[in-house]
């Protein structure tokens, strides 16, 4: 594993990137890693494409800027890349991962040319079997997990299992829906 | 102790928590608006039974912190950008009436254009009102700082308001890591508040802000302008208490790899962190630069700063607020001011930075670093009195 992870998270506003960025940096604190997670805000409102970034790492992270060239890139929502430049800067031994129902063929020409690893899962396909409601950043979370090997798959559902015991003690019948979720995300991953 | 994880916002909620202040009027403005959100879920889960008060305007949330603090109360209040601008009036009121509140600044720049993102142009636009001014790098710090602040602000040789600040989005919405001290502890650090003078004391009667002839007037302000010079040495000493208990060093500012540095920044807040990076770097590169971080602006330790500098060549002072003086801002001119009267012969340049949240990257700070070095060496780098950093052609 690298000494610091950078990851870059591309969403429209109201999907929960961020979320999805807090939540990786809380999981990886679990785990011990020194972390930031944080969102670039501007005028925000819900659709508008929105930018939140994590670093992870085994030491102290002093640095407060955005994150230039990360090491992977998560897109939330397919249709923003025909207006941002998702790969701007992402490392080409990094990947991206695209939450889309299109293969990943119809993918590759709207990345700019870029050489490094391409994945794609369907994020609505995962929510739909598991959750029965579209919340991307569920899968996406496990996805980028899996691609960036932040952590172990077992250690990663360990810890969310244990999170979302406490973020849902009130609502305990989603829990089973959300482990469901982070689990058929690895394996949607393609 | 706990590590854990959390906002610059969560951080100073929890210090709040600790705390358990009486009362606390509030006006939500962006990005200071998730301290009084947290205040008051405490408040509705019963965490703490301080009193709060909502109110139509920062004007108001300020004249009833100081009404508040003259009845007795131990009060804060918190805001940002033209939440502070907008209290601007009363702030004046609040310190010479020399009333400790202690007010949570999340600092954001003031319009125009429009824009919500970390500037200094709120608080450095207070700084010459009375109030105490400490700044933080990052979540742990604004914790600390605010733990310390009614220690410094409600001391008998003080008796001044303070605003702790901390960089608005980069270190109030980032997650990051940090130690949380034990409440046990942090409750007897920081006591209990018991002024001498107070409306609320039945046998004593005593007027708050009344008139004061130009025969008096002076006088008071002066006696305002000493207890600001008190501040210095009670802030050292509530730094030294507090890193009997919790380990952590805190002085008027911060040297980073300072000693033996021959080219130094000066800076405030957030960007110190990517100038120790920066530091860092070029330290590997042989070239022996260093960080002098301010915590302290007000009072302003110019002596102090002047003295931790002597050894450099060159000194780039980085100011997050304009001061439309055409000259550069107000750290650059306090600094320089500082280095004047200590006779440096160091070349100094005051830069402008971060503007409205403009983002700053380690190679930014390394490229001036290599400037100071031009600079240093009799070369003529920079065209303006204060060049600004990273600003698109």
């Amino acid at each position: 594993m690298r000494q610091m992870t950078e990851i870059r998270w591309h969403g429209r506003g109201g999907q929960g990137a961020k979320t999805a960025a807090l939540l990786l940096a809380d999981v990886a604190f679990n785990i011990g890693m020194h972390v930031q997670g944080f969102p670039e805000y501007g005028p925000e409102r819900m659709g508008a494409p929105i930018t939140a970034y994590d670093r992870i790492s085994s030491k102290e992270i002093r640095v407060h800027s955005n994150i230039y060239e990360p090491d992977f890139v998560a897109v939330v929502d397919d249709t923003l890349l025909h207006s941002v430049d998702v790969t701007k800067g992402l490392k080409e031994d990094g990947a991206i991962l695209i939450n889309t129902q299109l293969r990943k063929e119809q993918i590759l020409p709207l990345l700019n040319g870029y050489k490094g690893k391409v994945y794609v899962i369907d994020a609505r396909k995962v929510c739909m079997q598991t959750l029965g409601k579209y919340f991307p950043n569920t899968p996406m979370l496990a996805a980028m997990v899996k691609i960036s090997e932040v952590m172990e798959k077992d250690v990663f559902l360990k810890e969310m299992e244990g999170s979302l015991q406490h973020k849902f003690a009130r609502k305990p019948e989603v829990l089973a829906g959300n482990l469901a979720a982070l689990r058929m995300a690895f394996e949607e991953v393609k | 102790m706990l590590k854990t994880r959390m906002s610059g916002n969560e951080a100073v909620a929890h210090a709040i928590k600790q705390i358990n202040p009486d009362v606390m009027p509030a006006f939500p403005i962006t990005p200071s608006t998730e301290i009084p959100q947290f205040v008051a879920t405490m408040i509705a889960n019963g965490e703490i039974d301080t009193e709060f008060i909502p109110v139509e305007s920062e004007h108001s949330s300020m004249s009833a912190a100081i009404g508040s603090s003259a009845a007795g109360a131990r009060t804060l209040t918190a805001t940002s950008s033209c939440g502070l601008a907008f209290m601007w009036e009363v702030l004046y009121v609040a310190a010479s009436n020399r009333l400790p509140i202690a007010m949570a600044v999340v600092n954001r720049g003031l319009t125009g254009p429009l824009n919500i993102n970390a500037e200094h142009s709120d608080s450095m636009g207070a700084r010459d009102s009375g109030w105490l001014q400490i700044y933080a790098e990052n979540n742990q710090e604004v914790y600390d700082n605010f733990l310390q602040a009614y220690r410094i602000a409600e001391h008998p040789d003080v008796k001044l308001p303070i605003m702790i600040c901390q960089d608005g989005f980069i270190t109030s919405h980032a997650v990051e890591n940090i130690t949380l001290w034990d409440d046990d502890k942090m409750k007897k650090f920081v006591g209990e508040y018991e002024p001498e003078h107070y409306l609320l004391k039945e046998d004593e009667v005593m007027a708050v802000g009344p008139y004061a002839a130009s025969g008096y007037c002076m006088e008071a302000k002066k006696a305002q302008a000493e207890a600001m010079k008190r501040a210095k040495k009670v802030i050292l000493d509530v730094a030294k208490e507090f890193e009997s208990i919790t380990g952590q060093s805190y002085g008027f500012f911060e040297g980073y790899r300072l000693e033996d540095a021959e080219y130094a920044i000066v800076a405030i807040g957030s960007v110190c962190g990517t100038a120790k990076d920066a530091v860092d770097a070029l330290r590997e590169k042989g070239l022996r630069a260093g960080l002098l971080k301010i915590r302290v602006f007000r009072p302003f330790p110019a002596e102090e700063i002047a003295e931790a500098l002597k050894g450099c060549r060159a000194i780039a002072i980085m100011d997050r607020s304009e001061g439309y003086n055409a000259v550069g801002g107000p750290l650059g001119a306090e600094v320089t001011a500082a280095l004047y009267r200590a006779k440096s012969q160091a070349e100094v340049v005051n830069i402008m930075y971060g503007l409205s949240g403009r983002d700053v990257r380690v190679e930014d700070l390394e490229e001036v670093f290599d400037n100071l070095v031009k600079l240093g060496d009799g070369e003529k780098v920079y065209n303006e009195t204060c060049p600004y950093l990273g600003l698109r052609e």
